[in-house]
């Protein structure tokens, strides 16, 4: 540990930023590229320029350039959720899909199409409502608890809350066949077959988290020296913290409003951000902008290519690549702090 | 090893701040701890806080610094409430050490360094020439020249404190507040985060108020002494004048002698021993008088 002439152990932003965005590039590609339709890939790429038959223009632009363009959105809010979740839990554990964020989210979307509501309008903001009551209650059950130094304590706590909130799922599901079709759409994460419409829905939403994360990013980095460090630097940890949880909901909301819950991303993606940036959000979270889409669309692809010409749900496929990564950060080492 | 006596570096010396608690009542949640205290600090000169543990020390600290708000009374920083100030206003005259400080791993000497300029930015002023000046300055001060790109976790603990006293330093602020900052560390590091806390003093003109657990150490390095005993002010002023053995007896219950050391000429304790305990040696003693306890 203290050998003398220590390098500096990560990459600069300026480096690292760039090459992660010809990585997404490729990726991007790839899955529009690639899939279970009889396409070659050539003809995908006529197809993408528009010089193919009308069934090489379908699959491409109404099916795969779509579904790419959700695996971007949904990839870059989970990772972002993530990390800023990491960061005001001081938690690297704190994810939003283990936490049972998502599966308020989800469990909003289910009540309100229960209760009669079908307008897809409405599933964004009634989402979003859902991921703020998830959040607030986890973080509050973990502060009750006093978990404070104990990360592994809260994700018990979001994974109680989750598996009592899937539960109630279900448990609707019971009294309504009706709408479960409808609503399992939502309880199974897919980026297949969503609208791009529904992905225009959310802009304000991003728009939003994205002028409040500009707000409390600088106070909200400081937070990683502790409360009082950074009460010291004239923040109010209090206000960063609840902004900051609204951010997490609009976010993880939009996401699962459009993909369904889809978990593990948010604790992948800031993962590899801090080992490649080093630990301060404002750097984590330009990284997440283009590793969660790299991770969200290659899995997807992935998922239409592993067992073509079914497909395996993208929800599965992030847990089979994070859960390997939650046993081992756990398992290293000491937790590292955040 | 480090020591902190090269040229002064002047062009940085402060106006002073007046911090002053008038009538404080603080504690946590409904459990009063101080009531009704007032202070003034001395501008321009280290002030140790001392007392035994649960005295309210760390208590008054922290309403001090804004990071506790008061039950009852008020904290007033140049003659303002200090809860009334924009906490950005605060943070430019007064910087605090917490008692419990963590990094996450993976954080360098430079990048804790730079969250004390974080009271000078804004949306507009992103990272300025001033700021990193300011940095540099901070961690020449605290002798860290060299390390900036040392991670902490690599450091040894009295470096690593006086890597967080420079985030404090780079916040350019003219009064700042350490809580126990020797409390974790071993003898040779105590020293050396006290002798940074003199060059502060001494060289940068700065008004340093410290929580301090060790008596000794508090004499030696302060040139104000304020003791504490259940949440009162029991007396104050300089170390040399203050200390005696009634009030070493009234605040820890432990009897002892006072001599002045040969070298430094700050008060030594010698002879201690508990009231009870060992009373074949307990001097014949008048009993405590005039003091304003009891």
């Amino acid at each position: 540990m203290t050998s003398g002439q220590a390098p500096r152990h990560h990459w600069p932003l300026r480096q690292v930023f760039p090459a992660t965005a010809l990585v997404l590039l490729l990726v991007c590609l790839a899955s529009l590229m690639l899939g279970a339709g009889d396409l070659s890939p050539q003809a995908a790429l006529q197809a993408l320029f528009g010089q193919s038959s009308d069934e090489a223009n379908f699959i491409v632009r109404e099916l795969r350039l779509p579904r790419t363009l959700i695996g971007f959105l949904v990839g870059a809010m989970l990772g972002c959720a993530g990390a800023l979740m990491q960061t005001l839990a001081r938690n690297p554990l704190a994810e939003p899909g283990l936490l049972g964020v998502s599966a308020g989210s989800s469990f909003a979307v289910t009540l309100a199409l229960m209760l009669g509501a079908s307008a897809a309008t409405l599933t964004v903001h009634v989402a979003q409502l859902g991921a703020l009551a998830g959040c607030l209650l986890v973080l509050s059950a973990a502060r009750i608890q006093g978990v404070g130094n104990d990360p592994v304590r809260l994700v018990l706590a979001g994974a109680t809350l989750t598996g009592l909130l899937l539960s109630l799922i279900w448990l609707l599901l019971m009294f309504d066949q009706r709408s479960a079709d409808e609503i399992r759409f939502w309880i199974t994460g897919s980026v297949a077959g969503r609208s791009l419409d529904m992905a225009l829905q959310l802009m304000p939403s991003l728009g939003l988290a994205f002028i409040l994360t500009l707000i409390i990013i600088r106070p909200l980095a400081s937070l990683a020296l502790g409360e009082r460090a950074a009460q010291g630097l004239g923040h109010h940890p209090g206000r960063i913290r609840f902004i900051a949880v609204v951010i997490v909901a609009l976010l993880v909301g939009s996401a699962t409003a459009v993909a369904g819950p889809i978990i593990f991303v948010g604790l992948v993606v800031p993962f590899i951000a801090r080992a490649l940036a080093g630990p301060d959000i404002r750097r984590t979270l330009w990284l997440c902008l283009t590793l969660g889409p790299i991770i969200v669309i290659s899995a997807d692809t992935l998922s239409r290519l592993l067992v073509a010409p079914a497909e395996l749900p993208l929800g599965v496929l992030t847990a089979l690549i994070g859960a390997p990564v939650l046993l081992m950060v756990v398992r290293s080492r000491r937790l590292p702090t955040l | 090893m480090n020591s902190f006596n090269r040229a002064i570096p002047t062009e940085h010396i402060h106006p002073a701040v007046e911090l002053e608690a008038r009538q404080l009542v603080a504690g946590h949640g409904d459990k009063v701890i101080i009531d009704g205290l007032d202070l003034n600090l001395p501008t321009g000169k280290i002030t140790a806080i001392v007392g035994p543990n649960g005295c309210g020390k760390s208590t008054l600290l922290n309403s001090l610094a804004r990071t506790l708000k008061p039950l009852g009374g008020s904290i007033l920083l140049d003659g303002q409430d200090i809860h009334r100030l924009p906490g950005r206003d605060v943070a430019r005259k007064l910087a605090l050490l917490p008692q419990e400080t963590s990094a996450p791993e993976g954080m360098s000497v430079e990048d804790l360094v730079r969250f004390g300029r974080q009271p000078h930015q804004s949306w507009l002023s992103q990272w300025s020439p001033d700021d990193q000046r300011a940095v540099k300055r901070a961690i020449k001060a605290a002798d860290l020249t060299g390390m900036e790109n040392r991670m902490l976790e690599e450091l040894s603990g009295g470096q690593r404190q006086r890597a967080w006293i420079a985030m404090a330093v780079a916040q350019d602020t003219p009064s700042l507040l350490l809580d126990e900052p020797t409390s974790a560390l071993d003898l040779g590091h105590q020293l050396e985060v006290f002798e940074l806390i003199r060059h502060l003093s001494a060289d940068h003109g700065k008004t340093i108020v410290m929580v301090v657990h060790d008596l000794l150490s508090a004499c030696r390095f302060a040139d104000h002494l304020v003791a504490m005993h259940d949440g009162r002010l029991i007396t104050q002023g300089a170390p040399g004048q203050v200390l005696t053995p009634e009030l070493v007896h009234q605040l820890y219950g432990v009897h002892c002698d006072i001599l002045p050391d040969p070298v430094t000429g700050s008060p030594m304790l010698i002879n201690m021993h508990r009231a009870s305990k060992n009373p074949r040696q307990a001097p014949a003693k008048a009993p405590i008088s005039g003091d304003n306890d009891e």
